[in-house]
């Protein structure tokens, strides 16, 4: 099976994040720019698959030159290659010209099955894999905490407000996974050098065929008016139990008309 | 003046649910409200009295299998023919998995602008979001065609406006290939009386210093009498303290209560991205360094398994 893996470069969600001021984009050139987490768990179900099924794994990443860091650290976990669109056109593109770049590099990946993560921790916005799925024409099976893979035929769990659902189809198909769907193995000290021999493809909007004025600030569909920091909860009264601290935070309840 | 669309979400238990209410409110803001039932046979019957009473003056009906059967791209072929039909001054729906996952195919459908996470939305159609785990106020318009925006549950106050909506059946016409993910079971798992995660006023939520499931009664104890909904923080859920769907973090379920209570969670910012935007906070926490302590309007370092109970006694107390 010919599996492609999505993973997006991200500023650390660990750390202050900021939007920038001069064009109201991600701010990640001071911030320290890690794999999407949720992609890592993409990553170990795409190998898993490999492992029973055969087939190989490659790695698609949208982003500027620095997301090559994010992609070696994501083939040293065992992928076999990757493919890096890269364009200084991009920079500013919303999701709808995100989703047109993307389907035309996997329209040329040709891939079975497309796995990414649910969702990525700067924008959290969810909407890429069904944006991808209606470009493409194929099934997405989004926000699977199971993925089984019998031949072509694809079935997944995935978590509802109610409970869950069973759903299934076949490939070619477009699956996102949550944290819940496994354990992401750590890269090896093998698989850390094999990683910076793997072949790393970079791709242009000419080479996909896109026009720069669709993508980038000229081709987005939504734009950030502007942008402020709310200011920083400050903490309010703390006790120490004596005890009657539950008593004391009823107290505050009730003075909060909550009790 | 223009319809506004607002694709209904609720559930077969509960009905209607309340960001669907606040969405109703919201569109009179932009225009005339319309709701959009994407379901069952017969959902739009049952649910029409309570939409009627939040200003839905008019119903628009797909149900079925056809619709329902297979996972949003049909409920999104429908979404597309009736707006390109209607014209409305914007489309909203329930910033919820489905919701996102609806408002995505139709985005790229009639290649219009996308909005998600909106917890305002003026009449121009500037929405508000809140970005990066909260710390962040965003102002921002689709510039391309239509607003079409997600809702984030607890964003408004839902206000009654009563109207008396006709429904109409739309005709569906869906593809093969808005077939291809079939619906092969829908697993309800007990959730007993307490209120959704996301739209709950109160949520009491359980972290590491729970120690074990067993302890989480605690917890529900207190969420049931204060009428809430119950929280773990990921390190419980890892622990398998408590399932997965009560996850509040950066990679579970974003919460906006009018209070949150913190029992045994020492804030990590995977935690905080998830619930620092609740109105009142209120910490519980053995470790009075604890950074949960930073954001809580009432802290109380001690032993939760003293205080917790003594807290439960006294609003029995005062009831």
């Amino acid at each position: 099976m010919n599996i492609v893996v999505l993973v997006k470069q991200v500023p650390d969600s660990g750390a202050d994040r900021n939007l920038r001021n001069d064009d109201n984009t991600v701010d990640r050139g001071s911030a320290n720019n890690v794999i999407n987490e949720m992609d890592e768990y993409a990553i170990e179900e795409a190998l898993k698959i490999k492992e029973a099924h055969g087939g190989e794994v490659t790695i698609l990443t949208m982003g500027p030159d620095r997301a090559t860091e994010s992609i070696r650290k994501a083939l040293s976990m065992g992928p076999d290659k990757a493919v890096h669109v890269l364009d200084d056109a991009l920079h500013g593109s919303c999701a709808v010209a995100t989703s047109k770049v993307l389907a035309a590099a996997l329209g040329q990946l040709g891939a079975d099955l497309v796995i990414c993560g649910a969702e990525s921790t700067d924008g959290r916005v969810q909407v890429l894999p069904h944006m991808l799925a209606e470009r493409l024409g194929v099934a997405a099976l989004t926000g699977a905490r199971k993925l089984t893979v019998d031949g072509a035929t694809l079935t997944v769990e995935r978590q509802t407000e109610e409970g869950y659902e069973v759903v299934t189809a076949s490939t070619p198909a477009v699956v996102s996974v949550w944290d819940t769907i496994n354990e992401p193995r750590y890269p090896s000290f093998k698989g850390i050098m094999a990683a910076k021999k793997k072949p790393v493809q970079t791709l242009s909007l000419a080479d996909l065929g896109v026009a720069a004025a669709e993508v980038g600030f000229d081709g987005a569909t939504s734009a950030v008016v502007e942008h402020t920091k709310r200011p920083p909860r400050s903490g309010g009264a703390k006790i120490t139990d004596e005890g009657e601290g539950g008593v004391k935070l009823v107290e505050f309840l009730a003075t909060e008309k909550f009790v | 003046m223009s319809e506004v669309l607002v694709v209904v979400e609720a559930t077969k238990e509960f009905g209607v649910k309340k960001v669907t209410l606040e969405m109703l409110t919201l569109a009179r803001e932009l225009g005339t409200p319309s709701a959009v039932v994407l379901g069952g046979a017969g959902a739009a019957e049952a649910l029409s009295g309570k939409l009627g009473e939040y200003g839905a003056e008019k119903i628009y009906a797909a149900e079925g299998d056809e619709i329902d059967g297979y996972l949003v791209a049909p409920k999104a072929t429908v979404l597309a023919e009736l707006v390109k039909r209607v014209q409305p001054a914007a489309v909203l729906l329930a910033s919820a998995q489905e919701g996102k996952e609806i408002a995505a195919r139709l985005a790229v459908k009639l290649d219009n602008g996308i909005l998600t996470d909106v917890v305002g939305l003026d009449a121009d159609g500037t929405a508000t979001q809140i970005a990066f785990a909260g710390s962040t106020i965003v102002k921002s318009k689709v510039t391309k065609g239509l607003p079409l925006v997600t809702v984030r549950p607890n964003s408004v106050t839902p206000t009654p406006a009563a109207a008396t909506p006709a429904i109409e059946q739309l005709t569906v016409t869906v593809t093969d290939t808005d077939k291809l993910a079939r619906v092969v079971e829908r697993v309800a798992e007990q959730k007993g009386s307490r209120p959704e995660l996301t739209e709950a006023g109160v949520v009491v939520s359980g972290g590491r210093g729970v120690g074990n499931a067993d302890n989480f009664k605690l917890v529900e104890e207190l969420a049931d009498l204060l009428g809430g909904a119950v929280g773990a923080s990921r390190a419980a859920v890892d622990s398998g303290f408590y399932p997965h769907q009560f996850q509040v973090g950066q990679t579970g379920k974003t919460v906006s209560p009018q209070l949150y209570v913190a029992l045994g969670i020492s804030g990590a910012i995977q935690h905080r991205a998830g619930m620092q935007t609740s109105k009142t906070i209120v910490a519980v926490n053995k470790d009075g360094e604890a950074p949960i302590f930073e954001l809580a309007d009432f802290g109380v370092v001690g032993d939760l398994f003293k205080i917790v109970p003594q807290a439960a006694e006294e609003i029995r107390k005062r009831k």
